[in-house]
């Protein structure tokens, strides 16, 4: 079963109708008992870093996921805000994340861009992954904040805004995009697609 | 590089789309959600509802219309009309919107900016507010609010600025002088609204043909733009697909989200 993270302020809804748009079957999940049958999980990310971050703790997800996700390695895409709690640590409310990546997230330079990004931009996929994807399609982007990886080798896509950001990660089952998949009509749609697509360990 | 986004913007009746000019003389189009997955195949970048007689009718938006129509089209979407509280907001989203547009509550009541943004994040609070050209406010526009009817007092550029302070992350202006003119954007009053923030603009009101868009697109830096009569309104003499607009768009060197 498909296990979308279902959290107060997240988005969780507008995941699960692009889900079962693409046709597959998919079920909310609240607490760690909900992921016994996960064959692919999802973070949806709307809001801060840190509401994430506390509302994750409060339902007592953090140790769950680490054991789904990093030992038995079911498939994880996050999505925005729910890509960026990957990483170590957040700028935004100087919050300790999840550090499943090493890295940090940091804030656009205001003197320089409109904060937030808000709209389409062109994304460029540097590393080959299971996930088949079109080179140069816009996605959907809303973020004050971006992810920096420590590790070059995660980053999966990158995208221009005020220079070059990552806009999406990948480490073996471990998929994050910045841009919100569910939101970039037919290019979204299929690159969530082949997320869904994916097999355990592979 | 980030696009410039167009936006169909729908004001709602009874589940319906109707299209008015300077907010009078509304005339029927089509159902919303058939309308909204049209504009969605058309490849639009974005959607607005307003509900607009929610608000004067005193009750709650159609938040049948926005669960249907979350369910088939994958662009964002911002719900407003009738928005109350924080709870009106949390139902907003929940049925599959990502954003919410305030206007004349957020006038009475401007702590219901801050209240969203701190519940949901400011990405998820529009700011829209109608403007009217006139001598009595600072900035030479005053803020209008309960569908242009009535006169605020407040001066339109402070009350951006002071809409952008609260935590709205993004500001719709629509200009109640050009709406319905088919004339072209305040491209005057994009610039001074660009000059006093930093959250993306949007501008709405008097798009009538493709050059309208490519000025306010490259005379200032407005992000988006709203084109309704241009996409769909009965009262054109001939509507433009998206796909033209942005073929246009692209030749005089504005990005924008190419038509796949």
């Amino acid at each position: 079963m498909i296990r979308i993270i279902d959290y107060k302020a997240g988005n969780a809804p507008s995941v699960m109708h692009a889900v079962k748009h693409l046709g597959f079957e998919a079920k909310f999940a609240r607490q760690a008992k909900d992921f016994g049958d996960a064959t692919h999980i999802i973070l949806p990310g709307v809001g801060s870093a840190k509401a994430t971050m506390d509302s994750l703790m409060s339902m007592n997800l953090p140790t769950k996921l680490e054991k789904m996700v990093l030992k038995r390695k079911i498939p994880f895409l996050g999505i925005c805000v729910g890509m960026q709690i990957l990483f170590e640590y957040s700028q935004e409310d100087d919050v300790p994340c999840l550090g499943w990546l090493k890295g940090r997230v940091l804030k656009y330079d205001t003197n320089n861009v409109r904060v937030p990004q808000m709209g389409w931009n062109q994304v460029c996929f540097t590393k080959p992954t299971p996930i088949e994807t079109q080179q140069d399609d816009h996605y959907y982007f809303v973020n004050s904040y971006y992810a920096k990886p420590e590790d070059t080798a995660d980053i999966w896509a990158t995208s221009e805004y005020g220079g070059e950001f990552c806009a999406a990660i990948n480490q073996e089952n471990i998929y994050g995009t910045q841009f919100h998949v569910e939101k970039s009509g037919e290019a979204g749609l299929s690159l969530l697609k082949g997320f869904l697509s994916l097999e355990r360990d592979k | 590089m980030l696009t410039k986004r167009l936006i169909a913007c729908f004001d709602i009746v009874a589940g319906r789309v109707t299209k008015a000019v300077q907010f009078q003389d509304n005339i029927d189009v089509a159902p919303a959600e058939e309308l909204a997955t049209a504009m969605y195949t058309a490849q639009v970048d974005e959607l607005i509802f307003y509900d607009i007689t929610a608000s004067a009718q005193k009750r709650k938006i159609d938040m049948e219309t926005v669960k249907k129509v979350a369910s088939k089209v994958f662009i964002p979407f911002a719900v407003g009309g009738g928005i109350r509280n924080i709870e009106d907001m949390y139902e907003v989203l929940k049925a599959g919107a990502e954003k919410i547009s305030v206007d004349s509550m957020a006038v009475r009541d401007p702590d219901i900016i801050s209240q969203g943004a701190k519940a949901f994040g400011s990405q998820c609070i529009v700011l829209s507010t109608q403007v009217k050209r006139g001598a009595a406010t600072p900035s030479g526009y005053e803020v209008y609010i309960d569908g242009a009817r009535t006169a605020t007092g407040l001066d339109a550029i402070q009350w951006i600025k002071k809409g952008e302070e609260l935590g709205a992350g993004e500001i719709c202006i629509n200009s109640i002088d050009q709406d319905g003119t088919l004339m072209g954007y305040d491209l005057p009053l994009m610039e001074m609204a660009q000059k006093a923030v930093n959250v993306p603009l949007i501008a709405s009101g008097g798009a009538g043909k493709p050059e309208h868009l490519r000025d306010v697109f490259t005379k200032t830096q407005t992000q988006a733009a709203i084109i309704s009569s241009m996409l769909y309104s009965p009262r054109m003499e001939r509507n433009y697909s998206a796909q033209e607009l942005k073929a246009y768009l692209l030749e005089n060197n504005v990005p924008v989200r190419p038509f796949l």
